[in-house]
């Protein structure tokens, strides 16, 4: 496992040439700043929002990716204070779907510092969101000798044609977006890395209903006191040490979790699958927005009458989807 | 005769000083300990804002480090110094720099001024307290601790085990019984200073010095030697969760602290501004004059570790994941599992659903897809019938399904032609009420038109699944309300096994069953049985049927609906 960590991160120091600094205002980092690193590629139209949740939640300090966009991605970041940005027209896939950028920034700029690592259509919720800061939770982590939160995705999608309702800038995706699947997901064990393996929701449901063991892992664990040593493998599922995979209880009691609604299905969608599918950036060969494309040809309802609308995080506790842990 | 406050600050010190200004506001004296830790600059900053203030003194410093005597040793020198420095002080409180006062400091002066004799300090034997953490109660008193719990916990848990084994104990100095309690307590003059000059105080300070966590031990033991009256409560809202840790105030407490007239709680995060707004902001909020009655808090709190440490029975997620035997309830609910009672009766579903109020599926487990109540292809929590998903993960797929419909009891067909793995799961679960007619899968066999090649194939290979179910349905592990009849036990008497089962699940019924599901014409069966066994083929899983007719029906005329007045 050692050996795989330093392949990761020497992994990382190689693929940081690839990475050219656009923005560097890393210096305005306080010692107690919640960082936040995503990568991403032509979400201009997500930015405002984004950023807007985020700086809502307490976050210090943003750190992007910008892998080779072509829309105002970059116009839109420029000049603002708490954002550093670089930029890369490198191999997303190559460089392990940006891990390996990732985790070099947050060894470069992150060490000792709680990291939230979330991609642009993903929204962190966590117990008691909506009245206390990412702050109030880090320090409440601090203090219960945490290193690791973990926060499972779940898609949320639109009732109806996916592109009936046009995505606007600095709209809340949520708004068109707000269903989500309740109950039918699957956890297995990962004996190597010692984490859950989450599958399910309405994606599994719908576009992997014929080989459901294909479809995308859903455990993710985004919020980190990270240290240089730590190292994600693959996205934020998985993370070395193995220790840090360790968000779960296993005698029978409820460790604190969150979760991260994934606002990927908007009228951006269909665009987005065919280009991805045409650069073939994907995991395992993109094998994801193959499945897409084949459904989507005839516009699926991803809603179905069990569907649940979203509320508030309160809702998500009492599904059972993310737990308070003791935190009160 | 006035309060005065000995106050032990390591962080957050803007919000000490807030809280340092309210209280000295009131009139009330405060002697401030800063932590040895604390860097020269902070510190420096710290006194200058407060030095102007003729109430505020500022103690000799010691290093603070959780669990060691350092803050005894703080608050005995602060205390000291408040006795010396201000002689109107009657009663000393003593408190941190996260504690925030919740209720005016005039309400607190005069309560402990109508109680001038009575030290508030909670304080309990050893025995009697459960609150400890890493199993270390008398054993505190006993054994020596000379690593840091923080920083060398190997060490420390070595050193620990090494003492047990060798069965070093230490000597108790005579004369004291040990107490614990909460480290927050509020002491009269005559008590606190009686601890102070105590003419043996060195032989007691250099025992508790190694003692392990001893401000919870300190005074907490001391007073019962020189007290008069002994409230034994702490005036101090602190509530600790399974770790030991306090748990922390935020801004959406407010409504909570104000209905807890306590008068003192901590700990506040130090960025709750609406908290130390509202509670700083004197009398304007004044809450009634009552005794503190933090009975909500505490059950919030209790609440949150039982949900830590037992969780909620039957859900599987991210954060919950027990292992084998650790599930403090395979599943959610109550549910039942049937097998051979669909073979048998025509109608044993819709019979059952109007019998019991419960919602009965078909086969869940069937090869071709799960087959829920009414022919749905989603269900609660958009679970799919897929077969394919549900073979995926067939044991989520039950919890799952057990677990969203919570509050509905569930129902379900079985049967040795469906998938079997999730058998050991259910015959773990004492939620599980599994009622098996065993070999009444040859009842569709018999009714079907097929080859009687291919009849004897399947009764073999269904009769080898069954028996293996049954073994493990009788086996010593298992858990759940168990209960099998071979088929010919049931056809006997049908009657008395459907109102047990239909009693148990209990949801409508209360009075006799007035009427049973219609079985099937029963007449051949027998023959047909032994015209497997004339085959090689040996079913004997359905009990021993006559090979002529059964008596219980009558010759030549078609089975009635059994009807019980």
């Amino acid at each position: 496992m050692r050996v795989r960590r330093r392949y990761r991160l020497l992994r990382a120091a190689r693929k940081s040439f690839e990475l050219k600094p656009f923005q560097d205002h890393t210096g305005a980092i306080r010692k107690t700043d919640v960082l936040l690193i995503c990568t991403m590629r032509n979400e201009g139209v997500r930015l405002p929002y984004f950023l807007s949740y985020y700086r809502g939640l307490g976050v210090g300090h943003f750190l992007f990716v910008d892998n080779d966009s072509s829309d105002d991605t970059l116009d839109q970041l420029a000049g603002q204070p708490d954002v550093s940005v670089w930029t890369t027209t490198a191999s997303y896939r190559r460089s392990t779907f940006g891990v390996d950028w990732v985790n070099w920034l947050a060894r470069k700029h992150a060490h000792d510092h709680w990291t939230l690592v979330v991609d642009p259509d993903e929204f962190f919720i966590y117990p008691f969101c909506d009245t206390r800061p990412i702050p109030a939770l880090v320090d409440w982590l601090d203090n219960s000798s945490i290193r690791s939160f973990s926060a499972m995705l779940i898609d949320v999608y639109p009732k109806g044609r996916i592109d009936a309702q046009p995505y606007l800038p600095g709209q809340n995706p949520l708004e068109i977006a707000s269903w989500f699947d309740s109950g039918n997901y699957t956890i297995k064990r990962n004996k190597t890395y010692g984490n859950l393996w989450i599958q399910g929701g309405p994606r599994a449901r719908m576009f992997f209903a014929e080989a459901p063991e294909q479809a995308p892992a859903l455990n993710k664990i985004p919020l980190v006191k990270w240290h240089r040593k730590y190292a994600f493998v693959s996205s934020t599922h998985t993370l070395l040490p193995r220790g840090l995979n360790q968000v779960y209880d296993d005698s029978g009691g409820e460790k604190a979790s969150g979760a991260l609604l994934h606002a990927k299905f908007l009228d951006t969608f269909t665009a987005k699958a065919s280009e991805e599918l045409e650069r073939g950036q994907h995991y395992a060969n993109s094998m994801e927005y193959r499945a897409y494309a084949e459904r989507l040809k005839d516009n699926p309802d991803l809603w179905c009458k069990w569907s649940e609308k979203y509320i508030n995080w309160r809702q998500l506790e009492i599904l059972g989807l993310m737990s308070k842990g003791n935190w009160a | 005769m006035t309060v005065g406050i000995v106050m032990l600050v390591h962080t957050a010190l803007d919000r000490a000083e807030q809280v340092a200004r309210h209280w000295t506001a009131s009139g009330c004296p405060v002697v401030i300990h800063i932590d040895r830790n604390v860097r020269r600059r902070t510190h420096r900053a710290f006194v200058q804002a407060l030095e102007g203030d003729p109430l505020i003194r500022f103690s000799k410093r010691h290093r603070c480090e959780w669990g060691t005597w350092g803050i005894v040793a703080a608050s005995q020198s602060a205390s000291e110094l408040m006795l010396k420095t201000f002689p109107e002080v009657r009663h000393v409180y003593l408190a941190s720099g996260s504690c925030l006062p919740l209720r005016p400091v005039q309400e607190l002066i005069d309560y402990l001024a109508a109680r001038p004799q009575t030290d508030f300090i909670e304080s309990a034997t050893t025995a009697d307290v459960p609150w400890t953490v890493g199993g270390l109660d008398e054993e505190r008193f006993t054994l020596r601790f000379p690593f840091s719990w923080k920083r060398q916990r190997g060490l420390f848990d070595r050193y620990v085990a090494l003492q047990r084994r060798l069965g070093i104990r230490r000597r108790i100095p005579a004369g004291i019984v040990p107490h614990m309690g909460s480290q927050w307590w509020c002491l009269t003059r005559q008590t606190l200073s009686a601890i102070l000059e105590a003419p043996n105080r060195k032989v007691f300070d250099d025992y508790f010095k190694g003692v392990w966590i001893p401000d919870e031990s300190y005074y907490q033991t001391l007073i019962r030697l020189y007290s008069r009256n002994v409230e034994s409560r702490s005036l101090t809202l602190s509530k600790f969760d399974f770790q030991g840790k306090p748990h922390i105030f935020y801004d959406d407490h407010l409504q909570l602290l104000r209905r807890s007239d306590c008068f003192v709680a901590r700990k506040i995060w130090p960025r709750a501004d609406r908290l130390y707004q509202a509670f700083l902001t004197d009398s304007a909020h004044a809450m009634k004059k009552t005794e503190p009655n933090p009975g909500k808090i505490d059950r919030i709190f209790s609440k949150a570790v039982e949900r830590r440490t037992r969780g909620r029975p039957g859900l599987y997620m991210q954060s919950r994941m027990p292992k084998h035997g650790f599930e403090n309830g395979i599943t959610s609910a109550q549910y039942s599992m049937f097998q051979g009672f669909a073979e048998l009766f025509d109608d044993f579903e819709t019979w059952l659903a109007r019998a019991t109020g419960a919602r009965v599926h078909g086969h869940l487990f069937a090869p071709d897809r799960a087959e829920f109540a009414g022919g749905q292809t989603l269900i609660n929590g958009a679970l799919s019938d897929s077969a394919t998903v549900r073979d995926y993960a067939p044991e989520s797929f039950l919890t799952n399904l057990i677990w969203n419909s919570r509050g509905e009891r569930q129902c379900f067909q079985f049967g040795p032609a469906d998938n079997q793995a999730v058998n050991w799961l259910v015959a773990r679960d004492p939620n599980a009420q599994v009622s098996v007619i065993s070999g009444a899968w040859a009842v569709p066999l018999f009714r079907s038109n097929r080859n009687f090649g291919e009849i004897r194939k399947e009764a073999a290979r269904l009769q080898k699944i069954e028996k293996e179910h049954l073994d493990v349905l009788r086996s010593y592990y298992a858990k759940a309300r168990v209960r099998i009849w071979t088929m010919a036990e049931f056809v006997e008497a049908p009657m008395e096994p459907l109102q047990t089962i239909v009693d148990e699940i209990g949801m409508v019924h209360q009075r006799r069953l007035t009427e049973a599901p219609r079985m099937v014409d029963l007449s051949g069966f027998g023959q047909f049985l032994q015209n497997l066994k004339n085959q090689g083929m040996h079913p004997y899983l359905m009990g021993d049927f006559p090979v002529e007719q059964a008596p219980a029906t009558a010759p030549g005329t078609p089975r009635k609906p059994y009807l019980v007045r």
